[in-house]
Protein backbone atom coordinates (compact mmCIF):
# COMPACT_ATOMS: atom_id res chain seq x y z
CA UNK A 1 0.00 0.00 0.00
CA UNK A 2 2.16 3.10 -1.30
CA UNK A 3 0.32 6.56 0.43
CA UNK A 4 1.76 8.28 -3.10
CA UNK A 5 -0.82 6.38 -4.30
CA UNK A 6 -3.79 7.75 -2.40
CA UNK A 7 -2.49 11.01 -1.57
CA UNK A 8 -1.46 12.51 -5.35
CA UNK A 9 -0.44 15.80 -5.96
CA UNK A 10 -3.74 16.29 -7.55
CA UNK A 11 -5.49 15.43 -4.36
CA UNK A 12 -3.05 17.30 -2.38
CA UNK A 13 -3.88 19.97 -4.83
CA UNK A 14 -7.48 19.97 -4.81
CA UNK A 15 -7.25 19.38 -0.76
CA UNK A 16 -5.37 22.85 -0.18
CA UNK A 17 -7.29 24.72 -2.62
CA UNK A 18 -10.48 23.40 -3.90
CA UNK A 19 -12.20 24.58 -6.96
CA UNK A 20 -15.64 26.16 -7.22
CA UNK A 21 -15.43 26.27 -3.07
CA UNK A 22 -18.38 28.40 -1.36
CA UNK A 23 -21.70 29.44 -1.48
CA UNK A 24 -23.66 29.53 -4.64
CA UNK A 25 -26.17 32.35 -4.70
CA UNK A 26 -29.49 31.75 -6.16
CA UNK A 27 -29.32 28.16 -6.74
CA UNK A 28 -31.77 26.28 -8.40
CA UNK A 29 -31.27 23.28 -6.25
CA UNK A 30 -29.26 21.95 -3.25
CA UNK A 31 -28.49 19.13 -0.86
CA UNK A 32 -26.67 18.02 2.27
CA UNK A 33 -24.62 15.11 2.84
CA UNK A 34 -23.28 13.76 5.76
CA UNK A 35 -20.84 10.49 6.50
CA UNK A 36 -21.49 9.98 10.34
CA UNK A 37 -18.92 7.47 10.37
CA UNK A 38 -15.86 10.25 9.84
CA UNK A 39 -18.04 13.38 10.19
CA UNK A 40 -17.15 14.79 7.11
CA UNK A 41 -20.44 17.21 5.98
CA UNK A 42 -20.67 18.62 2.42
CA UNK A 43 -23.48 21.17 0.43
CA UNK A 44 -23.24 20.95 -3.23
CA UNK A 45 -25.81 24.28 -4.86
CA UNK A 46 -26.21 23.38 -8.26
CA UNK A 47 -27.65 26.22 -11.26
CA UNK A 48 -29.42 24.43 -14.35
CA UNK A 49 -29.93 25.45 -17.82
CA UNK A 50 -32.62 23.15 -18.43
CA UNK A 51 -31.22 19.67 -18.23
CA UNK A 52 -27.54 20.44 -18.15
CA UNK A 53 -25.64 21.81 -14.67
CA UNK A 54 -24.72 25.35 -15.59
CA UNK A 55 -23.02 26.24 -12.23
CA UNK A 56 -21.86 23.98 -9.30
CA UNK A 57 -20.40 24.89 -6.14
CA UNK A 58 -19.91 23.29 -2.65
CA UNK A 59 -18.43 23.27 0.80
CA UNK A 60 -17.92 21.50 3.47
CA UNK A 61 -15.46 20.09 5.95
CA UNK A 62 -13.89 16.70 5.65
CA UNK A 63 -10.81 14.82 4.82
CA UNK A 64 -8.38 15.38 2.02
CA UNK A 65 -10.14 12.59 -0.41
CA UNK A 66 -13.65 13.87 0.28
CA UNK A 67 -12.26 17.55 -0.46
CA UNK A 68 -10.69 17.08 -3.42
CA UNK A 69 -12.94 14.47 -4.47
CA UNK A 70 -15.88 17.45 -4.40
CA UNK A 71 -13.38 19.62 -6.02
CA UNK A 72 -12.62 17.28 -9.30
CA UNK A 73 -16.17 16.66 -9.57
CA UNK A 74 -17.62 20.00 -9.77
CA UNK A 75 -14.85 20.84 -12.66
CA UNK A 76 -16.01 17.82 -14.06
CA UNK A 77 -19.29 17.93 -14.26
CA UNK A 78 -19.82 21.73 -15.23
CA UNK A 79 -21.51 22.21 -18.27
CA UNK A 80 -22.91 18.41 -18.81
CA UNK A 81 -26.43 17.00 -18.64
CA UNK A 82 -27.83 14.85 -16.60
CA UNK A 83 -27.42 11.08 -18.38
CA UNK A 84 -23.75 12.29 -18.70
CA UNK A 85 -23.28 12.97 -15.40
CA UNK A 86 -24.94 9.96 -14.44
CA UNK A 87 -22.79 7.92 -16.99
CA UNK A 88 -19.59 9.84 -15.45
CA UNK A 89 -20.28 8.58 -11.81
CA UNK A 90 -20.78 5.18 -12.86
CA UNK A 91 -17.40 5.13 -14.57
CA UNK A 92 -15.94 6.89 -10.93
CA UNK A 93 -17.83 3.97 -9.03
CA UNK A 94 -15.94 1.50 -11.04
CA UNK A 95 -12.48 3.10 -10.54
CA UNK A 96 -13.22 3.07 -6.87
CA UNK A 97 -14.36 -0.14 -6.65
CA UNK A 98 -12.75 -1.80 -9.46
CA UNK A 99 -9.90 -0.39 -10.28
CA UNK A 100 -8.62 -2.48 -12.94
CA UNK A 101 -11.90 -2.96 -14.66
CA UNK A 102 -11.14 1.42 -14.78
CA UNK A 103 -7.72 1.36 -15.56
CA UNK A 104 -7.81 1.56 -19.51
CA UNK A 105 -10.60 4.76 -18.87
CA UNK A 106 -8.98 7.66 -20.24
CA UNK A 107 -12.00 9.82 -20.63
CA UNK A 108 -11.72 10.41 -17.03
CA UNK A 109 -9.52 13.23 -16.71
CA UNK A 110 -8.07 14.59 -13.90
CA UNK A 111 -10.84 12.24 -11.87
CA UNK A 112 -8.48 9.41 -12.77
CA UNK A 113 -6.51 10.78 -9.58
CA UNK A 114 -8.83 8.97 -6.94
CA UNK A 115 -8.17 5.59 -8.71
CA UNK A 116 -5.32 4.93 -5.45
CA UNK A 117 -8.69 4.76 -3.18
CA UNK A 118 -9.43 1.46 -4.17
CA UNK A 119 -6.89 0.10 -2.36
CA UNK A 120 -7.77 1.83 0.67
CA UNK A 121 -11.57 0.14 1.02
CA UNK A 122 -12.76 2.66 4.30
CA UNK A 123 -11.81 5.74 2.30
CA UNK A 124 -14.44 4.34 -0.68
CA UNK A 125 -17.25 6.58 1.03
CA UNK A 126 -15.35 9.71 1.58
CA UNK A 127 -14.62 9.85 -2.38
CA UNK A 128 -18.52 9.03 -3.29
CA UNK A 129 -20.28 11.93 -0.63
CA UNK A 130 -19.86 14.18 -3.16
CA UNK A 131 -21.44 12.49 -5.90
CA UNK A 132 -24.33 10.93 -3.73
CA UNK A 133 -24.74 14.67 -2.70
CA UNK A 134 -25.17 16.04 -5.94
CA UNK A 135 -27.04 13.57 -7.23
CA UNK A 136 -29.81 14.45 -4.69
CA UNK A 137 -29.30 17.92 -5.62
CA UNK A 138 -30.67 16.80 -8.85
CA UNK A 139 -33.30 14.90 -7.73
CA UNK A 140 -34.60 18.43 -6.19
CA UNK A 141 -34.26 16.76 -3.05
CA UNK A 142 -33.83 19.17 0.01
CA UNK A 143 -33.16 16.05 2.21
CA UNK A 144 -29.94 15.10 3.72
CA UNK A 145 -28.36 11.97 2.24
CA UNK A 146 -26.08 9.76 4.02
CA UNK A 147 -23.45 6.94 3.16
CA UNK A 148 -23.93 5.19 5.92
CA UNK B 1 13.51 9.80 21.83
CA UNK B 2 15.41 7.82 24.16
CA UNK B 3 16.51 4.21 22.89
CA UNK B 4 13.57 1.63 23.52
CA UNK B 5 13.54 0.41 27.25
CA UNK B 6 11.54 -1.86 28.96
CA UNK B 7 9.80 0.54 31.04
CA UNK B 8 10.72 3.74 33.02
CA UNK B 9 8.11 2.38 35.19
CA UNK B 10 9.74 -0.14 37.95
CA UNK B 11 8.62 -3.27 38.05
CA UNK B 12 6.56 -3.54 35.20
CA UNK B 13 8.86 -4.85 31.99
CA UNK B 14 6.40 -4.18 28.83
CA UNK B 15 8.72 -5.46 26.36
CA UNK B 16 7.94 -8.80 28.25
CA UNK B 17 4.06 -8.60 28.63
CA UNK B 18 4.51 -7.68 24.68
CA UNK B 19 5.04 -11.66 23.87
CA UNK B 20 2.32 -12.89 26.02
CA UNK B 21 0.12 -11.76 22.83
CA UNK B 22 0.51 -13.16 20.10
CA UNK B 23 -1.79 -10.95 17.39
CA UNK B 24 1.02 -7.97 18.02
CA UNK B 25 4.13 -9.90 16.82
CA UNK B 26 2.75 -9.47 12.88
CA UNK B 27 3.41 -6.90 10.00
CA UNK B 28 0.94 -4.46 8.95
CA UNK B 29 1.12 -3.04 5.56
CA UNK B 30 5.77 -4.29 5.72
CA UNK B 31 5.61 -2.49 9.09
CA UNK B 32 5.49 -4.03 12.76
CA UNK B 33 2.22 -3.31 14.23
CA UNK B 34 2.09 -0.94 17.06
CA UNK B 35 -0.99 -1.29 18.61
CA UNK B 36 -2.58 1.96 19.69
CA UNK B 37 -6.33 1.55 19.56
CA UNK B 38 -7.01 -0.64 23.23
CA UNK B 39 -9.98 1.89 24.43
CA UNK B 40 -11.45 0.78 21.44
CA UNK B 41 -10.59 -2.74 22.11
CA UNK B 42 -7.73 -4.29 23.45
CA UNK B 43 -5.82 -7.64 22.77
CA UNK B 44 -5.95 -10.48 24.49
CA UNK B 45 -2.96 -12.46 26.18
CA UNK B 46 -2.52 -16.50 25.58
CA UNK B 47 -3.28 -17.09 29.00
CA UNK B 48 -7.18 -16.13 28.19
CA UNK B 49 -7.36 -17.56 24.45
CA UNK B 50 -6.45 -21.26 26.57
CA UNK B 51 -8.85 -20.86 28.68
CA UNK B 52 -11.45 -20.12 26.77
CA UNK B 53 -9.82 -22.98 24.04
CA UNK B 54 -9.67 -25.15 27.51
CA UNK B 55 -12.97 -24.72 27.98
CA UNK B 56 -14.00 -25.38 24.37
CA UNK B 57 -12.62 -27.73 24.00
CA UNK B 58 -12.73 -29.61 27.77
CA UNK B 59 -16.05 -28.58 29.68
CA UNK B 60 -18.81 -26.90 27.52
CA UNK B 61 -22.16 -27.49 28.01
CA UNK B 62 -25.00 -25.27 28.96
CA UNK B 63 -24.89 -24.28 32.46
CA UNK B 64 -27.83 -24.77 35.17
CA UNK B 65 -29.74 -27.16 33.65
CA UNK B 66 -28.37 -30.48 33.38
CA UNK B 67 -27.42 -33.49 35.82
CA UNK B 68 -24.40 -34.69 33.75
CA UNK B 69 -20.62 -33.78 34.24
CA UNK B 70 -20.22 -31.60 31.42
CA UNK B 71 -23.37 -29.25 32.56
CA UNK B 72 -22.02 -29.37 36.02
CA UNK B 73 -18.20 -28.48 34.45
CA UNK B 74 -19.72 -25.88 33.02
CA UNK B 75 -21.89 -24.57 35.45
CA UNK B 76 -18.86 -24.20 37.42
CA UNK B 77 -16.74 -22.62 35.06
CA UNK B 78 -19.22 -20.09 34.66
CA UNK B 79 -20.20 -19.77 38.71
CA UNK B 80 -16.11 -19.22 38.84
CA UNK B 81 -15.74 -17.01 36.63
CA UNK B 82 -18.64 -14.46 38.71
CA UNK B 83 -17.04 -15.28 41.88
CA UNK B 84 -13.36 -14.11 40.42
CA UNK B 85 -15.39 -10.78 38.65
CA UNK B 86 -16.59 -10.10 42.21
CA UNK B 87 -13.14 -10.22 43.81
CA UNK B 88 -12.01 -7.98 40.99
CA UNK B 89 -13.90 -5.00 41.75
CA UNK B 90 -14.52 -6.24 45.59
CA UNK B 91 -18.75 -6.67 45.22
CA UNK B 92 -19.90 -8.18 48.82
CA UNK B 93 -21.48 -10.99 46.90
CA UNK B 94 -21.51 -12.70 43.70
CA UNK B 95 -25.38 -11.93 43.65
CA UNK B 96 -24.29 -8.10 42.64
CA UNK B 97 -22.12 -9.80 39.17
CA UNK B 98 -24.86 -9.32 36.89
CA UNK B 99 -23.15 -10.93 33.32
CA UNK B 100 -23.96 -8.97 30.21
CA UNK B 101 -22.88 -8.31 26.65
CA UNK B 102 -20.76 -5.21 27.78
CA UNK B 103 -21.37 -2.12 29.22
CA UNK B 104 -23.89 -1.35 26.67
CA UNK B 105 -26.01 -3.51 27.89
CA UNK B 106 -25.49 -2.93 31.60
CA UNK B 107 -26.50 0.49 31.29
CA UNK B 108 -29.20 -0.77 29.43
CA UNK B 109 -30.30 -2.98 31.71
CA UNK B 110 -30.56 -0.24 34.46
CA UNK B 111 -32.31 2.18 32.25
CA UNK B 112 -34.67 -0.39 31.62
CA UNK B 113 -35.20 -2.08 34.91
CA UNK B 114 -34.66 0.42 37.52
CA UNK B 115 -35.60 3.63 35.19
CA UNK B 116 -38.68 2.88 33.47
CA UNK B 117 -39.90 0.43 36.93
CA UNK B 118 -39.00 3.92 39.29
CA UNK B 119 -38.95 7.12 37.25
CA UNK B 120 -41.39 9.08 35.90
CA UNK B 121 -42.71 12.83 35.45
CA UNK B 122 -40.81 15.05 37.14
CA UNK B 123 -37.57 12.88 38.35
CA UNK B 124 -34.04 13.71 36.84
CA UNK B 125 -30.97 11.77 35.19
CA UNK B 126 -28.07 13.61 35.61
CA UNK B 127 -25.37 12.61 33.13
CA UNK B 128 -22.49 14.43 32.30
CA UNK B 129 -21.42 16.08 28.78
CA UNK B 130 -17.89 13.58 28.71
CA UNK B 131 -20.80 10.42 28.02
CA UNK B 132 -19.90 7.81 25.17
CA UNK B 133 -23.75 7.61 23.76
CA UNK B 134 -23.67 4.19 25.24
CA UNK B 135 -24.67 6.41 28.43
CA UNK B 136 -26.41 9.27 26.81
CA UNK B 137 -28.92 7.07 24.54
CA UNK B 138 -30.57 4.46 27.36
CA UNK B 139 -31.37 7.60 28.94
CA UNK B 140 -33.21 9.23 26.56
CA UNK B 141 -34.51 6.37 25.86
CA UNK B 142 -36.22 6.08 29.42
CA UNK B 143 -37.16 9.61 29.23
CA UNK B 144 -39.23 9.03 26.01
CA UNK B 145 -40.82 6.28 28.19
CA UNK B 146 -41.23 7.60 31.95
CA UNK B 147 -41.99 11.22 31.25
CA UNK B 148 -38.35 12.02 32.99
CA UNK B 149 -36.35 14.71 32.54
CA UNK B 150 -31.68 14.30 31.18
CA UNK B 151 -29.98 16.62 32.29
CA UNK B 152 -26.48 16.97 31.66
CA UNK B 153 -23.59 18.63 33.43
CA UNK B 154 -21.55 20.70 31.27
CA UNK B 155 -17.23 20.03 30.74
CA UNK B 156 -14.33 22.68 30.59
CA UNK B 157 -12.15 23.36 27.67
CA UNK B 158 -9.54 21.03 29.78
CA UNK B 159 -12.31 18.53 29.24
CA UNK B 160 -13.10 17.76 32.50
CA UNK B 161 -16.48 17.60 34.39
CA UNK B 162 -17.95 21.33 35.67
CA UNK B 163 -17.93 19.65 39.67
CA UNK B 164 -19.29 22.85 40.72
CA UNK B 165 -22.34 22.65 38.09
CA UNK B 166 -22.82 19.20 38.52
CA UNK B 167 -23.02 19.48 42.04
CA UNK B 168 -25.38 22.52 41.31
CA UNK B 169 -27.67 20.46 39.40
CA UNK B 170 -28.30 17.73 41.71
CA UNK B 171 -31.58 18.72 43.94
CA UNK B 172 -34.23 16.39 45.56
CA UNK B 173 -35.71 15.50 41.62
CA UNK B 174 -32.38 13.90 40.76
CA UNK B 175 -33.05 9.95 41.25
CA UNK B 176 -29.78 8.53 39.25
CA UNK B 177 -26.75 9.96 38.58
CA UNK B 178 -24.62 8.48 35.44
CA UNK B 179 -21.33 8.85 34.69
CA UNK B 180 -17.90 8.03 33.03
CA UNK B 181 -15.47 6.90 35.36
CA UNK B 182 -12.95 7.84 32.57
CA UNK B 183 -13.88 9.33 29.55
CA UNK B 184 -13.29 7.49 26.15
CA UNK B 185 -12.47 10.76 23.81
CA UNK B 186 -10.59 12.97 26.12
CA UNK B 187 -9.08 10.50 28.76
CA UNK B 188 -9.79 12.83 31.83
CA UNK B 189 -10.56 10.56 35.06
CA UNK B 190 -13.31 11.67 36.29
CA UNK B 191 -13.82 12.39 40.48
CA UNK B 192 -16.80 10.20 40.48
CA UNK B 193 -15.98 9.66 44.35
CA UNK B 194 -17.01 13.09 44.99
CA UNK B 195 -19.93 12.58 42.91
CA UNK B 196 -21.33 9.59 45.01
CA UNK B 197 -21.13 11.36 47.82
CA UNK B 198 -23.00 14.64 46.80
CA UNK B 199 -25.19 12.45 45.11
CA UNK B 200 -26.49 9.97 47.91
CA UNK B 201 -26.55 13.24 50.02
CA UNK B 202 -29.68 14.07 47.41
CA UNK B 203 -31.24 10.97 48.00
CA UNK B 204 -29.88 9.97 44.04
CA UNK B 205 -28.08 6.72 43.18
CA UNK B 206 -24.99 6.79 40.78
CA UNK B 207 -24.03 4.35 37.72
CA UNK B 208 -20.47 4.53 36.71
CA UNK B 209 -19.68 3.63 33.64
CA UNK B 210 -16.36 1.82 34.20
CA UNK B 211 -15.44 0.71 30.16
CA UNK B 212 -12.55 3.07 30.44
CA UNK B 213 -11.39 2.33 34.28
CA UNK B 214 -10.83 -1.25 34.74
CA UNK B 215 -8.42 -2.40 32.70
CA UNK B 216 -6.15 0.38 34.20
CA UNK B 217 -6.38 1.04 37.51
CA UNK B 218 -7.77 -1.05 40.78
CA UNK B 219 -11.28 -0.56 41.28
CA UNK B 220 -13.14 -1.57 44.35
CA UNK B 221 -16.98 -0.60 44.43
CA UNK B 222 -17.44 -0.79 47.94
CA UNK B 223 -14.54 1.74 48.04
CA UNK B 224 -16.30 4.04 45.17
CA UNK B 225 -19.56 3.72 47.36
CA UNK B 226 -21.12 3.59 43.98
CA UNK B 227 -24.94 2.08 43.25
CA UNK B 228 -23.91 0.48 39.57
CA UNK B 229 -20.87 -0.22 37.80
CA UNK B 230 -20.88 -1.70 34.42
CA UNK B 231 -17.34 -2.48 32.52
CA UNK B 232 -16.98 -4.65 29.13
CA UNK B 233 -14.69 -7.75 28.79
CA UNK B 234 -13.13 -6.50 25.86
CA UNK B 235 -11.40 -3.49 26.89
CA UNK B 236 -9.94 -5.47 29.49
CA UNK B 237 -7.97 -7.90 27.56
CA UNK B 238 -10.68 -10.77 27.90
CA UNK B 239 -13.22 -11.50 25.13
CA UNK B 240 -15.77 -9.82 23.28
CA UNK B 241 -19.78 -10.77 24.33
CA UNK B 242 -19.06 -10.49 28.24
CA UNK B 243 -19.22 -8.07 30.43
CA UNK B 244 -20.47 -7.13 34.15
CA UNK B 245 -23.12 -5.18 35.62
CA UNK B 246 -22.30 -4.67 39.39
CA UNK B 247 -25.34 -3.23 41.09
CA UNK B 248 -25.99 -3.59 45.16
CA UNK B 249 -28.15 -6.22 45.99
CA UNK B 250 -30.53 -4.29 48.09
CA UNK B 251 -31.57 -2.56 44.72
CA UNK B 252 -30.61 -5.38 42.26
CA UNK B 253 -33.72 -6.94 44.34
CA UNK B 254 -36.00 -4.44 44.16
CA UNK B 255 -35.99 -4.14 40.17
CA UNK B 256 -37.61 -6.44 37.88
CA UNK B 257 -36.25 -8.12 35.56
CA UNK B 258 -35.86 -6.32 31.94
CA UNK B 259 -35.69 -9.09 29.58
CA UNK B 260 -37.71 -13.16 29.86
CA UNK B 261 -36.99 -16.34 29.18
CA UNK B 262 -35.00 -19.41 30.63
CA UNK B 263 -32.61 -19.15 33.29
CA UNK B 264 -34.45 -16.27 34.67
CA UNK B 265 -37.39 -18.02 36.12
CA UNK B 266 -37.84 -19.80 39.09
CA UNK B 267 -40.95 -21.49 37.94
CA UNK B 268 -43.45 -20.90 34.99
CA UNK B 269 -47.09 -21.63 34.17
CA UNK B 270 -49.28 -19.84 32.23
CA UNK B 271 -51.45 -18.42 35.36
CA UNK B 272 -48.23 -17.25 37.39
CA UNK B 273 -43.93 -17.16 36.45
CA UNK B 274 -42.01 -16.45 39.52
CA UNK B 275 -38.28 -15.02 38.86
CA UNK B 276 -35.00 -16.96 40.05
CA UNK B 277 -33.01 -14.90 42.38
CA UNK B 278 -30.10 -12.89 42.13
CA UNK B 279 -28.25 -12.47 39.83
CA UNK B 280 -29.79 -14.96 37.40
CA UNK B 281 -32.94 -12.95 37.89
CA UNK B 282 -31.09 -10.87 34.61
CA UNK B 283 -29.86 -13.82 32.98
CA UNK B 284 -32.67 -14.51 30.72
CA UNK B 285 -31.54 -17.34 28.24
CA UNK B 286 -28.17 -19.41 27.81
CA UNK B 287 -25.39 -16.84 28.93
CA UNK B 288 -21.53 -16.44 26.91
CA UNK B 289 -20.07 -18.89 29.09
CA UNK B 290 -17.00 -19.15 27.54
CA UNK B 291 -16.67 -15.25 27.12
CA UNK B 292 -17.44 -15.85 31.36
CA UNK B 293 -14.41 -18.14 31.64
CA UNK B 294 -12.13 -15.93 29.43
CA UNK B 295 -13.15 -12.65 31.47
CA UNK B 296 -12.23 -14.55 34.13
CA UNK B 297 -8.91 -15.59 32.91
CA UNK B 298 -8.06 -12.02 31.23
CA UNK B 299 -8.86 -10.58 35.40
CA UNK B 300 -6.13 -13.16 36.64
CA UNK B 301 -3.81 -12.26 34.01
CA UNK B 302 -4.39 -8.32 34.37
CA UNK B 303 -3.73 -8.91 38.68
CA UNK B 304 -0.79 -11.39 37.81
CA UNK B 305 0.60 -8.05 35.73
CA UNK B 306 -0.43 -5.61 39.48
CA UNK B 307 -3.13 -3.24 38.56
CA UNK B 308 -0.78 -0.77 40.37
CA UNK B 309 2.45 -1.18 38.20
CA UNK B 310 0.50 -0.75 34.81
CA UNK B 311 -1.22 2.42 35.99
CA UNK B 312 2.45 4.02 36.75
CA UNK B 313 3.78 2.34 33.25
CA UNK B 314 0.38 3.53 31.26
CA UNK B 315 0.83 7.35 32.91
CA UNK B 316 4.14 7.24 31.91
CA UNK B 317 3.74 6.24 28.35
CA UNK B 318 1.21 9.07 28.28
CA UNK B 319 3.34 11.75 30.17
CA UNK B 320 6.19 11.08 27.26
CA UNK B 321 4.01 10.75 24.21
CA UNK B 322 2.00 14.00 24.87
CA UNK B 323 5.02 15.93 25.81
CA UNK B 324 6.83 14.57 22.00
CA UNK B 325 3.21 15.16 20.53
CA UNK B 326 2.85 18.53 21.67
CA UNK B 327 6.38 19.85 20.47
CA UNK B 328 5.13 18.43 16.67
CA UNK B 329 3.87 21.44 14.53
CA UNK B 330 0.10 21.76 14.27
CA UNK B 331 -1.11 19.27 16.88
CA UNK B 332 -3.67 20.55 19.00
CA UNK B 333 -4.47 17.65 22.28
CA UNK B 334 -7.93 17.34 22.95
CA UNK B 335 -8.78 16.70 26.50
CA UNK B 336 -5.92 18.46 28.85
CA UNK B 337 -7.39 17.49 32.29
CA UNK B 338 -5.26 17.28 35.37
CA UNK B 339 -5.77 13.69 35.79
CA UNK B 340 -6.02 11.68 32.55
CA UNK B 341 -5.81 7.54 31.75
CA UNK B 342 -4.53 6.00 28.80
CA UNK B 343 -5.81 8.02 26.34
CA UNK B 344 -4.63 11.11 23.86
CA UNK B 345 -6.92 12.53 21.67
CA UNK B 346 -5.43 15.23 19.30
CA UNK B 347 -5.62 16.72 15.63
CA UNK B 348 -3.26 18.41 13.12
CA UNK B 349 -3.86 21.27 11.18
CA UNK B 350 -4.15 20.41 7.33
CA UNK B 351 -4.79 17.07 8.04
CA UNK B 352 -8.18 15.72 9.19
CA UNK B 353 -8.23 12.66 11.49
CA UNK B 354 -9.28 10.41 8.85
CA UNK B 355 -6.20 11.08 6.71
CA UNK B 356 -4.04 11.01 10.18
CA UNK B 357 -5.65 7.36 10.58
CA UNK B 358 -4.77 5.95 7.20
CA UNK B 359 -1.36 7.05 7.08
CA UNK B 360 -0.66 6.15 10.32
CA UNK B 361 -2.07 2.67 9.45
CA UNK B 362 0.62 2.73 6.21
CA UNK B 363 3.04 3.42 8.81
CA UNK B 364 1.78 -0.19 10.66
CA UNK B 365 0.45 1.80 13.63
CA UNK B 366 -3.11 1.91 14.45
CA UNK B 367 -5.28 4.22 15.86
CA UNK B 368 -8.32 5.43 16.25
CA UNK B 369 -10.15 8.09 14.26
CA UNK B 370 -13.66 9.47 14.63
CA UNK B 371 -16.29 11.05 16.74
CA UNK B 372 -15.57 7.75 19.19
CA UNK B 373 -18.98 7.60 19.72
CA UNK B 374 -18.87 10.88 22.19
CA UNK B 375 -20.77 13.05 19.31
CA UNK B 376 -21.59 15.53 21.86
CA UNK B 377 -17.90 16.40 23.08
CA UNK B 378 -16.77 16.79 19.76
CA UNK B 379 -19.44 19.29 19.10
CA UNK B 380 -18.28 20.75 22.40
CA UNK B 381 -14.49 21.20 21.10
CA UNK B 382 -16.26 22.39 17.75
CA UNK B 383 -14.69 19.36 15.72
CA UNK B 384 -15.82 16.38 13.22
CA UNK B 385 -13.23 13.84 14.75
CA UNK B 386 -10.40 13.72 16.24
CA UNK B 387 -7.01 11.20 16.15
CA UNK B 388 -6.92 9.08 19.23
CA UNK B 389 -3.97 7.27 20.55
CA UNK B 390 -4.38 4.68 23.53
CA UNK B 391 -2.15 2.70 25.73
CA UNK B 392 -1.67 -0.93 27.09
CA UNK B 393 0.28 -2.97 29.16
CA UNK B 394 2.08 -4.01 25.93
CA UNK B 395 2.85 -0.48 24.90
CA UNK B 396 6.75 0.71 25.33
CA UNK B 397 8.51 3.32 24.81
CA UNK B 398 9.16 2.47 21.21
CA UNK B 399 5.37 2.33 20.35
CA UNK B 400 5.45 5.99 21.50
CA UNK B 401 8.48 6.59 19.12
CA UNK B 402 6.47 5.17 16.03
CA UNK B 403 3.74 6.70 16.35
CA UNK B 404 5.26 10.36 16.47
CA UNK B 405 7.60 9.26 13.54
CA UNK B 406 4.58 8.35 11.94
CA UNK B 407 3.13 11.68 12.46
CA UNK B 408 5.65 13.48 10.98
CA UNK B 409 5.30 11.04 7.86
CA UNK B 410 1.57 12.42 7.78
CA UNK B 411 3.01 16.11 8.16
CA UNK B 412 5.52 15.38 5.55
CA UNK B 413 2.64 14.14 2.81
CA UNK B 414 0.48 17.64 4.01
CA UNK B 415 2.98 19.99 4.21
C1 LIG C 1 -16.73 5.11 28.14
C2 LIG C 1 -17.39 4.01 27.38
N1 LIG C 1 -18.63 3.64 27.71
C3 LIG C 1 -19.26 2.64 27.08
C4 LIG C 1 -18.67 1.95 26.05
C5 LIG C 1 -19.42 0.85 25.36
O1 LIG C 1 -18.81 -0.37 25.57
P1 LIG C 1 -19.28 -1.66 24.78
O2 LIG C 1 -19.30 -1.29 23.33
O3 LIG C 1 -18.25 -2.69 25.10
O4 LIG C 1 -20.63 -2.03 25.31
C6 LIG C 1 -17.39 2.30 25.66
C7 LIG C 1 -16.73 1.62 24.52
O5 LIG C 1 -16.28 2.21 23.57
C8 LIG C 1 -16.73 3.35 26.34
O6 LIG C 1 -15.49 3.71 26.00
Amino acid sequence: MDLKDLYRDVILDHNRQPRNFGVLTHPDAHADGHNPLCGDRLTVWLRLDGDRVADIRFEGKGCAISTASASLMTEAVKGKDRVAIQQLYERIHTLLTQPHVAASDASLGKLAALAGVSEFPARVKCATLCWHTLNAALEHSADAVSTE
Amino acid sequence: MAAPRASAARGFDAAQVRRDFPILEQHINGRPLVYLDSAASSQRPLAVLRAVEYYETHIHANVHRGVHTLSQAATDAFEGARERARRFINARSTREIVFVRGTTEGINLVAQSFGRARLGKGDEILISALEHHANIVPWQMVCEQTGCTLKVAPINRRGEVELESLLGLLNARTRLVAVAHVSNALGTIVPVERIVQAAHSCGALVLIDGAQAVAHSPIDVRELGCDFYAFSGHKLYGPTGIGVLYGREELLAEMPPWQGGGEMIRTVSFERTTYNELPWKFEAGTPNISGAVGLAAAMDYLESLGLEALAAHERHLLTQATAAIERLPGIEIIGTAAHKAAVLSFTMRGCHPHDLGTILDSQGVAIRTGHHCAMPVMTFFDIPATARASFGCYNTEADVAALVAALEKAREVFS
